[in-house]
């Protein structure tokens, strides 16, 4: 988000004066562009407001007791790529995890590798952004521990997390940014429950990025990139919901 | 702009706010002022201002939350929730038929929650109709954009309005009860008097009666901040920056739970609030809220 954007929302905010909403009206001027960046501001100012008030806060942690008896399944549940599911016939024996982009080292881990690295284990609660929570078990190595494996330039400023499944052709995909990159608690899970991750939760590998809602939690990830700008990515908003849906990049929210 | 213009622009808008804020500050719209005239100053600016603001708030607030409603509607106890968890409120459909189900009781809703038709005849399988939502049809993420924008705007302003009545003495002189008027005699006697709709005349319409400062300040300072605090409950990072909000209300799906019940409660409010209104003279109610000028009803052939 640069200044530039930053000011344009303000001028958002100050236009909204002159655009009372007759409520009536209220879908055309969802569709105004002065009126919807008014409305997308809300976004960036959370944004601002949770990393002023906790940019380290730790997400609550819960004990075995609390666990869902049942952690529903959500989006994909079964990447469709031939390359995806020769990997998981064979157990995933032959999966690399690349991280590449604006790094020194680029990495190419196997599960095993991951699973030697040192590990964390969260309960946490999920929280979709329809509404419904589940609390489940995550297992996983530290996301910013790899970075520094890895050795990660000056320069990045975004993880995007490239997945093996899609939406009718069009790849799944997340970014976030350094702060959650290098949070404690965010981890790439291979286990949850205590077991190997499942394929409906995103085996063998998924994003745990506990203090957003579920859609920033990419499933399946087969690379991890460090970039400048997500602008080119995609449709250059950061995400796949984010691109096809208007679903807020920051949803801490 | 000509340098000479502005002594005179600056002199133009500076004696009308110095008024304002005199009005504001002094007792001019105190309701218990002894001027003896039919016509009162009833209502600040900054009451009259917000009480419209709030009432457009309110609506986009409830009318977006309906929809974010519709992507999951369901509503749980605890910290944790989802399809397969037992939902104390649910709204559905069973194919053409559409029911809300609060705890054992299920009533059929068919044509209004669960299952309905559009504007164009077709029907729609969304909890909430698209005339009570914003956007009207299906958005989640609209709708998101909706709340959480207009949240900032609902906050801020409530915690203005807060902060400026106690300030400026509206609190204390207008809203709060006085001790005496919480004894069950009287407050017996003011149910009894809103029952057979007779309302304040002359003098005792200056100010706001007790059942009526009673549920304003229920609004103003339980039922709003309520929203306010179960609101922010739902976001995931301010629970990590701020846990005692989750503890508070019980859990994230707790807050989800309040935060529709207190919903509730604002609609039914605003129901109440505009009866009163209708019934106690709409004309000089809503020009007493737009202007501040309010006339004593009873009074008017002095």
């Amino acid at each position: 988000m640069t200044r530039q954007l930053s000011r344009r929302r303000l001028l958002a905010w100050l236009g909204l004066a002159a655009s009372v909403p007759v409520l009536s009206a209220c879908d055309r001027l969802g569709r105004s562009s002065v009126f919807r960046s008014f409305l997308a501001s809300g976004e960036w100012l959370s944004y601002r407001v949770h990393r002023l008030i906790g940019a380290s806060a730790m997400a609550t942690e819960y004990p075995e007791s609390q666990l869902s008896p049942v952690f529903r399944t959500n989006g994909n549940t079964r990447p469709a790529s031939r390359e995806y599911l020769r990997h998981a016939s064979e157990g995933f024996a032959g999966w690399r995890l690349a991280i590449d982009g604006l790094v020194d080292v680029p990495q190419s881990l196997s599960l095993a590798a991951l699973r030697r690295m040192p590990s964390r284990t969260q309960i946490t609660r999920h929280d979709c952004v329809e509404g419904w929570s589940a609390i489940g078990q995550w297992t996983g190595v530290p996301l910013g521990a790899l970075l520094e494996r890895a050795q990660l330039r000056p320069e990045a400023r975004f993880i995007v997390f490239h997945c093996a499944d899609d939406f009718g052709g069009t790849p799944y995909y997340e970014s976030i940014d350094l702060v959650d990159a290098f949070h404690p608690q965010t981890i790439l899970a291979y286990a949850m429950n205590g077991k190997d991750l499942p394929i409906g939760h995103g085996a063998p590998l998924r994003l745990r990025v506990e203090r957003q809602l579920g859609y920033k939690h990419a499933k399946f990830v087969m690379r991890v990139e460090a970039v400048r700008s997500f602008a080119a990515i995609g449709r250059g908003r950061g995400g796949y919901w984010e691109d096809q849906g208007d679903y807020d990049w920051y949803a801490g929210i | 702009m000509e340098p000479v213009d502005r002594p005179i622009c600056a002199r133009g808008y500076s004696l009308p706010l110095a008024l304002v804020l005199a009005g504001e500050l002094s007792g001019r719209y105190h309701m218990h002022t002894s001027v003896d005239e039919a016509i009162v100053h009833r209502h600040r600016l900054s009451t009259r201002v917000w009480h419209w603001l709030n009432a457009l708030i309110l609506l986009v607030m409830l009318m977006s939350g309906l929809m974010i409603l519709n992507a999951h509607p369901r509503l749980y106890w605890g910290e944790a929730g989802a399809s397969r968890d037992p939902a104390w409120f649910e709204i559905g459909d069973e194919g053409v038929r559409g029911f809300l189900r609060i705890g054992d009781i299920t009533i059929e809703t068919t044509g209004f929650l669960g299952v309905w038709r559009d504007a164009d005849g077709q029907t729609q399988w969304e909890a909430f109709p698209g005339w009570a939502t914003i956007p009207s049809q299906y958005s989640l993420a609209l709708s998101r954009r909706w709340h959480l924008t207009f949240a900032w705007l609902f906050a801020a302003s409530t915690a203005l309005f807060v902060a400026w009545s106690v300030v400026n003495g509206h609190l204390r002189r207008d809203l709060l009860p006085r001790a005496e008027e919480l004894r069950g005699r009287h407050l017996w006697r003011d149910i009894k008097r809103h029952a057979k709709l007779d309302f304040p005349k002359g003098a005792a319409a200056r100010s706001y009666n007790t059942l009526q400062k009673l549920s304003y300040v229920v609004v103003l300072l339980v039922l709003l901040p309520l929203m306010i605090l179960t609101g922010m409950t739902m976001s995931p990072a301010i629970d990590a920056s701020w846990g005692w909000l989750p503890e508070l209300f019980g859990g994230r799906q707790s807050a989800r739970s309040i935060h529709f019940i207190v919903a509730m409660a604002l609609v039914i409010f605003v129901v109440v609030h505009l009866a009163m209104v209708t019934l106690s003279g709409p004309i000089n109610e809503i020009r007493s809220m737009i202007t501040g000028r309010y006339r004593l009803p009873g009074e008017k052939t002095r």
